[in-house]
């Protein structure tokens, strides 16, 4: 039972983290329609940039409280991410809004080796170390344990999710960002600059993503050009199991996929009578996502992509 | 002589959300017959017809083609069984040259395969050889010959109605179908249209046809069926029809102008 | 060779005449480029490779119009079925084997290359059967989570059963042999010594020539033009008779094979192989061989295929030299630039020339007045 709960905890951790990226990827694609593939390489940018940062405030300031050096990371990481964000946004993907579908993913795939190449010239090719900068000592819960770091992705989650649910469901912004989802052209003729909450969207997700990276590199004390790519992948994972375009479907689907990673994990052992091992953790999610996309593509809580008729 | 009806469909309904699209429709055609389908704009029409080819799967309802019972839940399968259709808004595969998109149009009742291709059999060969001869041919019955090597979004509208026809002729029909074939036609070309459909009748093909201009269903069908709001208001001769006061009525009253429009419903 | 050229097509011979001066370039080609180094050569056995891959992806993405991201996962399947038919692994690891082949396990080319294809084909067939009805985008992500899968699968099965040795590979794969000929010795023509690896490259060359003469010939006939109907307009393709997912599922299938076969010779060529040869990344370069050149155009899948091929040695024959004449060191690195020129070729060529660097002529006539600029039926 110990176990149980463990992974549950594990779970709604890993589960936490796809949510705010998924929700990054469910925005996009809700607008444009757009499978936003660099999105996994903004939240690698996001934790490479807090890392320097962490690093050049701690060789000035080696007393510094370790959430404050947190804070300082992400003071950083948001606003870079947000800029990367929208320089691709207007280079790579507003030229080519009304081209067949697939162009624009494939310029999306091009984004993201570009920003993987950057982030190798800029903090080269090894994994670097990420501090720990939370307390360490495990917190004991129901009989499982968990540490600071990881409860603090949890709450903080949490606390962003509910602020962006305010912010698009009760702000103008949100109500614009709802009618743009659902019909650029005619919300348009009512006054919203499509171009304007396209970029706030990029920026919402890029933030979340940029969060996301610091998290995960928290969680892993470990960072590199190509940590976004898996993590990015189970996000859209997620955002489809819960419905793409479904601002609450991201939520559930990010933490329905961790649940399912961390307990299949768990328990492939004994399921598999040996045979598979932990190591196709990665596997699971893979095959939620063909799964999904085979038997049931608008997700869970069904999906809401635009009319661009 | 069969006397079944070529066309039996009866009993269908079709439901979009909150939108009854078809109640209860039905329709025979007697083989050899020219069928008219008319109606208001927005009456069904269409969606019957992507019932019937396997576009849309109704909610329920029997069909039967040539005396055979036939499911319409593929499109392809449909115009395998001998249903080929036109649509409204010309749907020609537009960077193909005429003569390719009706040689695509010999597909369904062509047999060479990959590995047939590959090797270039001999049997290949000669199937390809005769699907282009087919092709050329009904691209001059249809009367687009000089255009069969140009690519299909650059013929003039009504050429590319033609070009439509000849590519559904392709499939060796029972039944075509076609989908407002005159809309946006002038005078001249309904004419030939009319010759042009009216030889194909000859040649042993039943047609069922959406039209809107009056004209045109009056001096080409032989027998009509009326839809408004989904449902069959009258079915009968063309005189007959027009003279039913429920026909006249659902179009608004008063001897029924011609209204060939383009973007009908 | 009149693809290549339409101007020549009513000129019987010329085209000949340039077909046998391509030829002798092909031929000649290793003489020249072993002045400039050994590492040359390689390149170009690889590119020859590389077009195979390239001509497979293009019936896949540029036929029929389905993004395949996984496309890799093709190439992995051939090459691990011929190294564990022609090499000491399974007899190493399974002594039951060991003893029904005392002699280990060897494979005649003429049995591999029908068997690397068919297998293949038929993991095409599997991979496709369930995800060829789904959208663009999402059948793209799909095949690149079945790309991942497998390669997941070889880097983890060497337990409980060693199947494929996991991370470190399968070493000791037998060179190709033919009619008895091993191909990694060096031959004697005709008083001249050709080195193994001039002997792969005319291999490979073959291959890729019976590549395109395939591909050529699945364009121009009734599938091909089946391919083009779904393209254009899926519905009235399906309104006209076609199968459409019987026609893209035999497109997944023969573009598998390509992969497959390339797949079988790559391992012959290396000896070695692991899991490390087929990741996304890999995947990735093959269909920017094919976003290049021109989607769809034979000719320029080619062409981007050899340029993309080609570019590692180019980069490292000069990007290295430069950068220390400039700088006195090496900024970039060489691998690090290549991948960085993928990316921007990608994102390039979308921008500015979707089509690609050689583009298909414009098909068909065109009626004298008519709208030019009316929107493209290409996928991209």
């Amino acid at each position: 039972m110990e176990t149980f709960i463990q992974q549950v905890i594990n779970g709604l951790v890993l589960g936490s983290v796809y949510s705010l990226i998924a929700l990054g990827y469910t925005m996009v694609y809700g607008i444009l329609n757009l499978i936003n593939f660099a999105h996994g390489d903004v939240l690698m940018v996001g934790a490479l940039t807090a890392l320097s940062t962490i690093l050049v405030l701690k060789a000035h300031f080696p007393d510094a409280p370790g959430w404050l050096l947190m804070l300082c990371g992400l003071a950083t990481a948001i606003p870079v991410c947000v800029v990367v964000s929208l320089v691709i946004e207007r280079v790579a993907y507003r030229p080519l809004r009304n081209a067949p579908r697939l162009a624009p993913l494939i310029t999306a795939i091009g984004v993201s080796i570009i920003l993987q190449t950057l982030a190798m010239l800029i903090w080269g090719r090894n994994y670097m170390q990420f501090p720990q900068l939370l307390p360490g000592e495990p917190i004991h819960i129901l009989g499982a344990t968990i540490t600071v770091t990881k409860l603090a992705i949890v709450v903080l989650s949490a606390l962003i999710m509910v602020a962006l649910m305010l912010l698009v469901n009760r702000t103008r912004l949100g109500r614009a960002m709802r009618a743009t989802a659902e019909n650029p052209r005619v919300a348009g003729l009512m006054g919203v600059n499509p171009n304007y909450v396209i970029a706030v969207t990029f920026a919402i997700g890029a933030s979340l993503a940029a969060v996301a990276g610091v998290m995960i590199a928290a969680n892993y004390a470990v960072a590199h050009f190509y940590m976004g790519f898996m993590p990015g992948l189970k996000a859209f994972t997620a955002a489809v199991l819960g419905g793409i375009g479904n601002i609450p479907g991201a939520m559930v689907g990010g933490l329905l996929l961790g649940l399912i990673e961390s307990l299949g994990a768990g328990y492939i052992g004994q399921l598999t009578g040996g045979v598979l091992g932990s190591h196709y953790q990665d596997v699971f999610a893979f095959i939620v996502l063909c799964g999904v996309l085979i038997l049931r593509p608008q997700g869970l809580l069904g999906e809401r992509v635009a009319d661009r008729a | 002589m069969s006397t079944t009806p070529l066309l039996r469909v009866a009993g269908v309904n079709k439901r979009f959300g909150g939108l009854q699209a078809l109640s209860d429709v039905g329709i025979e055609i007697e083989r050899g017959q020219i069928y008219g389908l008319i109606g208001p704009n927005g009456a069904g029409k269409t969606t019957f017809f992507n019932v019937i080819t396997g576009l849309y799967s109704p909610d329920s309802g029997s069909f039967e083609l040539d005396g055979k019972p036939y499911s319409p839940s593929e499109p392809h399968r449909v115009a395998a069984a001998g249903i080929a259709r036109t649509f409204q808004n010309i749907r020609l595969f537009p960077e193909m040259t005429a003569l390719e998109n009706v040689m695509v149009g010999r597909h369904v009742r062509t047999h060479s395969t990959a590995l047939g291709a590959v090797l270039r059999t001999r049997a290949t060969r000669r199937e390809e050889e005769a699907i282009r001869q087919r092709a050329a041919d009904l691209l001059a019955y249809v009367g687009v010959a000089k255009y069969a090597d140009f690519q299909a979004r650059t013929l003039a509208y009504g050429d590319q109605r033609r070009l439509e026809i000849a590519r559904a002729l392709a499939t060796d029909p029972k039944l075509l179908a076609l989908d407002e074939p005159a809309a946006g036609m002038n005078a001249t070309e309904k004419l030939a249209l009319r010759g042009l459909l009216e030889n194909i009748r000859k040649d042993g093909v039943t047609i069922l046809l959406i039209e809107h201009d009056v004209k045109l269903v009056m001096g080409l069908t032989d027998r009509v069926t009326v839809l408004d709001y989904g449902k069959v208001i009258a079915a009968g001769s063309p005189y007959e029809v027009q003279r039913d006061p429920a026909v006249i009525e659902a179009y608004l009253g008063g001897a029924h102008q011609n209204v060939a429009t383009k973007d009908a419903a | 060779m009149r693809l290549f050229f339409p101007q020549w097509r009513h000129s019987k011979a010329a085209a000949i005449v340039a077909t046998f001066v391509v030829g002798a370039c092909l031929v000649l080609l290793p003489f020249v480029a072993s002045e400039i180094g050994n590492a040359w050569v390689r390149a170009l056995a690889f590119a020859a490779l590389y077009v195979m891959l390239a001509l497979g992806l293009n019936i896949v993405v540029g036929f029929a119009g389905l993004l395949d991201l996984g496309y890799i996962a093709f190439y992995a399947v051939g090459a691990y079925m011929y190294a564990l038919l022609a090499s000491p692994h399974l007899t190493n690891n399974f002594p039951a084997l060991a003893a029904a082949f005392p002699d280990g396990f060897h494979s005649s080319i003429w049995l591999v290359i029908p068997l690397g294809a068919a297998l293949a084909a038929f993991f095409g067939v599997v991979l496709g059967a369930p995800v060829l009805k789904l959208r663009g985008d999402y059948l793209a992500i799909v095949t690149l989570g079945f790309g991942e899968i497998i390669r997941i699968f070889l880097l983890n099965l060497n337990q409980p059963v060693n199947l494929t040795n996991g991370p470190q590979g399968i070493t000791l794969i037998d060179p190709v042999s033919i009619l008895g000929v091993s191909l990694a010795r060096p031959a004697n023509f005709f008083g001249i010594s050709l080195p193994s690896v001039y002997l792969y490259y005319y291999l490979f060359v073959l291959l890729a020539v019976v590549s395109v003469v395939i591909s050529i010939r699945l364009q121009e006939s009734r599938l091909g033009r089946a391919w083009m109907a779904i393209r254009e307009d899926e519905v009235a393709a399906k309104a006209m008779g076609i199968n459409t997912r019987n026609v893209k599922l035999l497109a997944f299938a023969l573009g598998a094979t390509f992969g497959g076969v390339a797949g079988a010779m790559f391992s012959a060529f290396q000896g070695f192989i692991s899991p490390e040869s087929f990741t996304l990344h890999e995947s990735i370069i093959v269909l920017a061989m094919v976003v290049l050149g021109g989607i769809g155009h034979i000719p320029g899948v080619i062409l981007g295929a050899v340029m993309l091929a080609m570019l590692p040695e180019f980069l490292r024959a000069t990007a290295v030299p430069v950068q220390r004449a400039l700088f006195g060191e090496v900024v970039v690195d060489a691998e690090v630039l290549r991948m960085m020129l993928y990316g921007l070729a990608m994102v390039l060529v979308m921008l500015y020339r979707p089509k690609g660097l050689w583009p298909a002529p414009e098909h068909g006539k065109q009626r004298p007045g008519t709208a030019e600029n009316a929107p493209s039926a290409s996928i991209v």
